[in-house]
């Protein structure tokens, strides 16, 4: 096992390592003159030449790219370009917003997946069945803003039950924000969910046709005790390995579900970012999405060795 | 549905009910007409025409992003199971790690330094599909390099070139094809977050992420015009889903077996 994690950690190490890389050659080297970018192709010379030594960036590449590093390491990420306060600052408090509706998406997908899938597999071929499934296939094929848009029509603007988007800040006390991530999860928890929901119910399904499951169920143990001891366990490695596959569509949907509903987390940050030619903080962000898709797949795969010993003994 | 939009698209190339681009101001907000089919938007454009020629837009974009991704990483996912060794080591690296850039993030990076357009979105896209086509047909052109008639035109003294493009790509074309039609879809919801972000398409060209984008400022005085272009976006990825899994039943009849 220990190996196996050790192996899974370096890894983990190089794959980071080779996207902080990529970002950097992307929005360091590739433009040619970050500073020409940030003021414009019409800027004067002397002020393209000002403000590139201001930026560091007359310093050799390698020598930024260690800086950065190391920056990242401590905590000292510069300043934006826009907002002259440190990158950090705006994007602590962008996470403490994202990773609650990242998480809160999730939950919610997963609770749906499970309770879609496990049913419509139970009644299998059914009319319930079907019907699940029709929805599903139709879950899978709404984008999810469009999605945001007619829960905000519906929960906000009809019903009025609901806020239509903003985020009033934590302090404002937890069941208010709540309430104002609902739709928002709730938009991405639909799409996720169903693509999970069949992922689950073709696994089980699979699973039930298994020799060992009619041994279960030879040696008297009911539907549902073999379901639970046998089946899902089983069944739920697939689940898991596209839950991880999903993290990364889920991620970018908030980017995207955050613009909708104005919530100031990362995504309306680096979208804004774009806007004021903030390089810096772009980058930033970037490197940290990708960190976050990156790691969770690290705990995916150390999550399947936990679930399934058989791939420790074959040590992947 | 697919077919009816690649008419939709077609017919918008000479002839819309409306034009996608006249703006029309004492127009603003007709209801649905006999000359407005579905009504107008804010600026008196006939929002029938915008969807019909978003559609031309859409499936552009998806053809050349899914094209890009196609003939890259299914010649490199080839040459992975071809080479084996250190190439394939390294291509397979390379495409672990493209996974951590989905097409919005490279779609932010590309804008932050090149600027909003249409031809970043589709680079996007298309570099995110890349990994996706080269890791599938690895996959399986592998499992094909191990078959027996492989083997057999081995020794009858085939080179490895050769043998590739006789034996193994018409064995992963139909995995292939399959692949490129769901992926035809995710490119045309990628599009369309992309535009609505108004990191992809720009004005006046009519795409149905900037109509939602615009859309969505008005929901309070005509919300139809925010269900139209999401309608047609669901429609349209819906079709392509569904001619994957019906391309898959007839292409692969033991994956269909197995589901």
């Amino acid at each position: 096992m220990s190996v196996f994690i050790a192996k899974r950690v370096l890894t983990l190490l190089a794959t980071l390592i080779g996207a902080s890389i990529v970002i950097f050659l992307v929005m360091e080297i590739l433009p040619g003159d970050p500073a020409l970018v940030i003021l414009g192709v019409d800027a004067s010379d002397e002020a393209v030449r000002a403000l590139t030594i201001e930026l560091g960036l007359d310093r050799p590449p390698l020598e930024r790219y260690w800086d950065w590093m190391t920056g990242i390491l401590t905590g000292e990420l510069g300043n934006s370009y826009a907002y002259k306060v440190p990158v950090w600052e705006l994007v602590e408090g962008a996470l403490l917003i994202t990773i609650p509706l990242a998480l809160m998406s999730i939950t919610l997908s997963i609770v749906l997946a499970l309770s879609i899938g496990l049913y419509a597999a139970a009644n299998h071929n059914k009319a319930g069945d079907i019907t699940l499934m029709g929805i599903s296939q139709l879950g899978i094929s709404v984008p999810n803003f469009w999605l945001a848009i007619l829960l905000i029509i519906l929960f906000a603007i009809e019903l009025r039950w609901l806020p239509a988007g903003g985020f009033p800040g934590w302090k404002e006390g937890f069941w208010v924000c709540l309430k104002a991530l609902l739709l928002p999860s709730l938009a991405l928890a639909t799409v996720v969910g169903a693509i999970l929901a069949r992922i689950t119910r073709s696994s089980v399904l699979e699973v039930f046709r298994e020799d060992y499951v009619r041994t279960a169920r030879a040696k008297g143990l009911s539907q549902q005790a073999t379901l639970w001891r046998h089946v899902l366990r089983n069944a739920l490695i697939p689940v898991l390995t596209v839950t991880g596959i999903q993290f990364s569509a889920l991620l970018t949907g908030t980017v995207v579900v955050e613009n909708v509903f104005h919530i100031p987390g990362l995504g309306s940050l680096v979208l804004k970012a774009i806007n004021n030619r903030d390089t810096i903080v772009v980058e930033n962000v970037v490197l940290l999405l990708a960190t976050m898709i990156i790691v969770v797949n690290f705990v995916v795969d150390i999550l399947y060795a936990v679930i399934d010993p058989r791939l420790k003994a074959h040590d992947i | 549905m697919t077919a009816f939009l690649l008419i939709c698209a077609a017919i918008s190339l000479f002839w819309t009910p409306g034009s996608a681009y006249d703006i029309t101001i004492t127009n603003r907000f007709l209801p649905p007409s006999a000359d407005h089919w579905l009504g107008t938007d804010q600026f008196g454009r006939d929002i029938a025409s915008m969807l019909m020629t978003g559609t031309q837009n859409s499936i552009v974009v998806a053809v050349v992003a899914v094209s890009i991704g196609l003939f890259i990483g299914v010649s490199l996912g080839l040459l992975a199971a071809a080479k084996r060794g250190w190439t394939e080591e390294i291509i397979m690296r390379f495409s672990d790690f493209s996974f951590a850039f989905p097409a919005i993030l490279s779609a932010i990076m590309l804008t932050a330094i090149l600027g909003p357009g249409g031809v970043n979105s589709i680079l996007a896209i298309g570099l995110y599909n890349i990994p996706v086509f080269a890791r599938l047909t690895r996959g399986s052109a592998n499992s094909i390099w191990a078959r027996e008639f492989v083997m057999a035109a081995r020794a009858s003294g085939k080179g490895r070139f050769r043998i590739t493009f006789e034996h193994i790509l018409p064995n992963v074309l139909s995995l292939i094809i399959v692949q490129a039609t769901i992926l035809f879809a995710i490119a045309i919801l990628a599009e369309a977050a992309l535009s609505y972000l108004g990191l992809g398409t720009q004005p006046p060209e009519p795409s149905w992420g900037r109509m939602l984008n615009e859309a969505q400022t008005l929901m309070f005085l005509d919300p139809m015009q925010a269900i139209y272009p999401g309608l047609a976006i669901a429609i349209a990825v819906f079709g392509l889903n569904l001619l994957g899994d019906g391309l898959r039943d007839v292409l692969d009849p033991r994956l269909s077996r197995k589901r």
